[in-house]
């Protein structure tokens, strides 16, 4: 019988009920009496001189209160960047500024130049319009080739060439790497793209600027996966409004992915705005200007080599790599193709040397950042192509390459060559669930079938890990990051029962609300009921980190048991003194203490009472009161990993390809709700194959956006997506946090996009198409094209 | 500004409304039911799906006024007399249809209409029914699940 509560049972989500209902409370729900509307004048030319900005006519128009403009920003910081990557010869890299408005020139389509506040989002809009600009437009760089030639126009004075960094991955390793090459028995050499993405959460961006004159405290209500890190970044680096003074709240957030990590100009705008208008100001982004204005994902233009034995065996990795920065670095931009995709270029493997070239460049593009799985799904994806790639030259069969190279399940902990050790992990075990679930052995009868219909069909498989929990401060702090990335949690035991859980993680569809309880419920031994989740407000919760990176619950999670137990120690010593005994001997158990061998006992409730009604209390060696708060800092990261399987149809004729079926055998360590878990794994999984058949952000030369709404940029819709079968039940607990768990939120979409190419392929050689590679993502015209040009 | 009146969940309302003032900023702005969501603004996501004289509709491309006598019915009148989850709502919880919850009105909404013309709808027909819909964390699979047990629970308790 599956558990109804607590660790380990499917507990259906309390949010819900408010999301059902129309009640949720989203930050574009939000109005303040009072509120002014502002609206962004945005560049519409990809690079160009900013000669003029001319506001007098627009700023006389009906309802405008203010216009800002960079001016307004010139003694200000701009918007900081959080990780510093130091280039192969030791320099670190080139760090352009990054303005809140543009000032003397515009980068991207989209650059915000002026914003106007008005009584109504019409007379903002009308005013936006009537502001006159100069922009003398320059030639734009678009491609990342073209940008490092030495010929193409620059992005950035900082930046010569446009190169961001050039960085290399173990340097150390780089000669014997080479060497391993000389001598191999086969080379597998792959050119692909990781093509770029919008991440499209459903909830646009929207932000509320409020200050309170009296008490001189400046609120902002944003879109925000981490509300205290926008309350450091803006406060310190931009504004210089200290935290005390500073609340950023971020409500119900409908879906971030990443994109809502990033400090954005337009919370600094509003918050300055609020501030230096004494009136609170609004600004919410519609879905065209989001497509302008929110940082986009991957883009990696990657050559990789594989050099194997002649029984297959991997010997050596070498990778080269051009990253898109964008116009400006966004705030974990630098991290994303380094440190969260070098690091995974072991992948499931025991690759003795590795080396990783990457080089991130400067463009006249939106910035990227991170997007869902952020460098892992990058390393993935080349990494499970070309072992594919290599075991149909070698004449080995997919899953037995894999096999012979499986880092084995006794060797752990195990030393990556790429910095990062492995805690845990058994990958036969994941790829055996996964033969089983997917079942491949009825594989051939299914193809079968697909070509009495006319069409190819292809089984695609990939095994992936990738490091969550993000991440040990002290060795992120040594690879360039200018944060912590601790988690902090603060649960507050009511007098008369009840339970407020105070997380620095953030909910914005992840279900915290349900699933934190789940974990306190089990170890105070009351129902899931009587304990609140608070969250997303940073005047209501001790400092935390937020939420991205599979981190919530590896991390946040573990905070909350850390002070769970501080709770529950602190309540056995209030327990001792009222049963009269030592600590030492009492028990707690299902939410009872009782002292060993006696029948005396006093309930959880009882305790909580004494706590703060210390009438008979140990006040000389105890403070009164219940409530306990530990910041959690993990000492390494986790390590999901899986296989996937896809199957795919495809017709030959037209170039549609169809999922047929797609499996998951994932390893996640300890399960808090497998409800929420097939769910996270369900949506990761629809990304990824959104990234491998539909979506695709396009620029033209002029670095004009070509796919900036939903009309041309292909999102997944329920009938391009099939059913998952999914698995966890492989499990190999985390060693070093407390519930022995890893993270799931972004597995699926690291392992799916190479199982849906890699069917592809499959399908089309299956056919006699002799095609070794497709770029993503893999659409009708693609692979039409793909088999003509193996005719 | 001209006058619009409709029924709305039940009730009869009326506001003064721009002419180019949406049916969806009606909704939100002027009768705060904030439960219908915008998620794009070109008709192409659906978080905006209301229901209008018996059809589901996009609310953001529709015109206030021309719900003018209307009876429209939106998330916050889905809920059954005693305030208990209605059947669809139910099932979308039981289900786990919805995680950041943002697409998750227009859905239930298409799914009411749906259900209301094909009350057993097969997994390729609900699937072809949320065309208009996009939702962008569940993958859609527990949604397509939380209307075929919704249909269940319908066509049993008839
Ligand atoms: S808001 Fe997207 S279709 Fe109406
Ligand atoms: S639940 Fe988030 S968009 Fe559907």
């Amino acid at each position: 019988m599956p558990k109804d509560s607590g660790i380990g049972a499917p507990s259906k989500r309390r949010e819900d009920v408010r999301f059902l209902t129309g009640a949720g409370n989203y930050t574009d729900d939000i109005n303040v009496a009072g509120q002014k509307y502002v609206v962004f004048l945005r560049s519409s030319v990809a690079h160009g001189n900013l000669n003029k900005v001319d506001t007098a006519a627009a700023a006389a128009m009906p309802g405008v209160v203010h216009i800002f403009t960079g001016d307004d920003f010139a003694e200000i910081g701009g918007l900081p960047c959080g990780w510093q990557i130091h280039s192969r010869d030791g320099e670190p890299m080139a760090e352009p500024p990054h303005p809140v408005l543009a000032r003397g020139k515009v980068r991207h389509v989209g650059d915000p130049i002026a914003a106007v506040v008005a009584d109504s989002v019409e007379q903002a809009r009308d005013a936006a319009e009537a502001i006159e600009l100069d922009i003398e437009e320059l030639p734009a760089v678009v491609d990342m080739t073209d940008a490092i030639s030495g010929n193409a126009a620059q992005v950035h004075e900082e930046a010569p060439n446009n190169l961001c960094y050039d960085w290399g991955f173990v340097e150390e390793n780089r000669d014997a790497t080479m060497e391993a090459f000389e001598g191999a028995h086969h080379v597998t050499t792959l050119e692909l793209i990781n093509n770029r993405l919008v991440a499209n959460p459903m909830e646009p961006r929207v932000c509320i600027g409020d200050f309170n004159a009296p008490s001189g405290e400046s609120t902002l209500y944003t879109t925000s996966q981490n509300p205290h890190v926008i309350r450091l970044l803006m406060g310190a680096f931009v504004l210089g409004i200290p935290e005390h003074k500073l609340r950023v709240i971020a409500p119900d957030v409908g879906g971030g992915f990443g994109a809502k990590i990033y400090h954005y100009a337009e919370e600094a705008l509003c918050t300055f705005a609020a501030k230096t208008l004494k009136m609170p100001v609004k600004w919410t982004c519609d879905r065209s200007e989001a497509f302008i204005s929110d940082a986009q994902g991957r883009d990696h233009k990657t050559k990789i080599e594989l050099a194997l034995d002649a029984d297959g065996k991997f010997l050596a990795i070498r990778t080269e790599t051009l990253a898109n920065m964008g116009a400006y670095l966004s705030t974990f931009a630098p991290a994303v193709p380094t440190w969260l995709h070098g690091t995974l270029m072991a992948g499931t493997y025991t690759t003795p040397l590795i080396y990783c070239n990457v080089k991130a460049v400067f463009t006249n593009t939106l910035p990227v950042d991170a997007y869902r799985g952020a460098g892992r799904p990058e390393a993935t994806y080349q990494l499970e192509r070309v072992i594919d790639v290599a075991a149909r030259e070698m004449g080995i069969d997919p899953v037995e390459i894999r096999r012979r190279n499986f880092i084995p399940a006794d060797a752990y902990p195990y030393q990556t060559p790429v910095a990062v050790a492995y805690d845990t992990g058994d990958y036969h075990g994941t790829m055996d669930k996964l033969v089983e679930v997917a079942d491949f052995a009825g594989f051939s009868a299914r193809r079968e079938a697909s070509k009495a219909k006319g069409k190819l069909r292809g089984l695609g498989i990939c095994s992936y890990i990738e490091a969550c929990g993000i991440a040990p401060s002290a060795l992120v702090g040594q690879l360039g990051a200018r944060a912590g990335l601790f988690e902090s949690c603060t649960v507050r035991v009511n007098a008369a029962g009840g339970v407020v859980v105070m997380t620095g993680s953030h909910s914005h569809g992840q279900g915290h609300e349900t699933t934190f309880p789940q974990v306190v419920s089990e170890m105070l031994g009351m129902p899931e009921e009587m304990i609140e989740i608070v969250h997303g407000d940073t005047g209501r919760g001790p400092m935390g980190m937020g939420t991205y990176g599979s981190r919530s619950i590896a991390v946040g999670g573990a905070a909350m048991v850390r002070a769970t137990e501080k709770i529950i120690a602190k309540a056995t010593r209030i327990a001792a003194h009222l049963m009269e005994a030592s600590h030492e001997d009492v028990e707690f158990k299902d939410g009872m203490f009782s002292v060993a061998g006696t029948d005396k006992q006093v309930d959880f409730g009882s305790v909580a009472l004494s706590a703060y009604v210390p009438h008979n209390y140990p006040l000389e060696t105890l403070e009164p009161g219940l409530e306990e708060t530990a910041f959690y800092d993990p000492s390494n990261f986790t390590y999901p990993a899986g296989a996937y399987a896809c199957e795919v149809e495809v017709d030959e004729d037209t170039g549609v390809v169809e999922i047929a079926s797609f499996a998951a055998a994932d390893d996640f360590g300890n399960i808090i709700n497998p409800m929420i878990v097939d769910g996270q794994v369900h949506g990761g999984i629809g990304q990824g194959i959104g990234q491998a058949l539909l979506e695709n952000c396009v620029y033209d030369e002029s670095g004009q956006l070509a796919s900036g709404s939903f009309m041309d940029y292909a999102m997944p819709r329920a009938d391009d997506l099939p059913m998952y079968t999914v698995d966890h039940s492989s499990i190999t607990p985390c060693t070093h946090n407390p519930l022995g768990v890893k993270g799931c939120g972004e597995a699926g979409a690291i392992g799916s996009p190479p199982a849906v190419i890699n069917a592809v392929v499959d399908a089309l050689q299956s056919g006699g198409h002799n095609v070794t590679h497709l770029d993503m993502p893999a659409s009708p015209d693609r692979v039409w094209a793909a088999i003509q040009a193996a005719k | 500004m001209p006058t619009v009146s409709m029924t709305v969940n039940g009730k009869s309302v009326s506001g003064e409304v721009e002419g180019r003032t949406l049916l969806v900023q009606f909704l939100r702005d002027h009768l705060s039911l904030t439960g219908t969501h915008v998620g794009c603004d070109t008709g192409q996501c659906g978080a905006c799906v209301v229901n209008v004289n018996g059809d589901s509709m996009k609310s953001c491309n529709m015109l206030a006024a021309s719900a003018d006598g209307a009876e429209v019915k939106t998330i916050e009148g889905m809920a059954n007399d005693d305030g208990s989850l209605g059947v669809i709502q139910q099932a979308f919880q039981d289900n786990h249809g919805l995680q950041c919850g943002f697409c998750t009105p227009g859905m239930v909404m298409t799914a009411d209409d749906l259900l209301a013309r094909n009350p057993n709808p097969s997994e390729v027909e609900i699937r072809e029914y949320l065309e208009g819909n996009l939702c962008r964390c569940t993958g859609y699979h527990n949604i397509v699940k939380s209307i075929q047990a919704a249909s269940a629970a319908m066509t049993a308790g008839e």
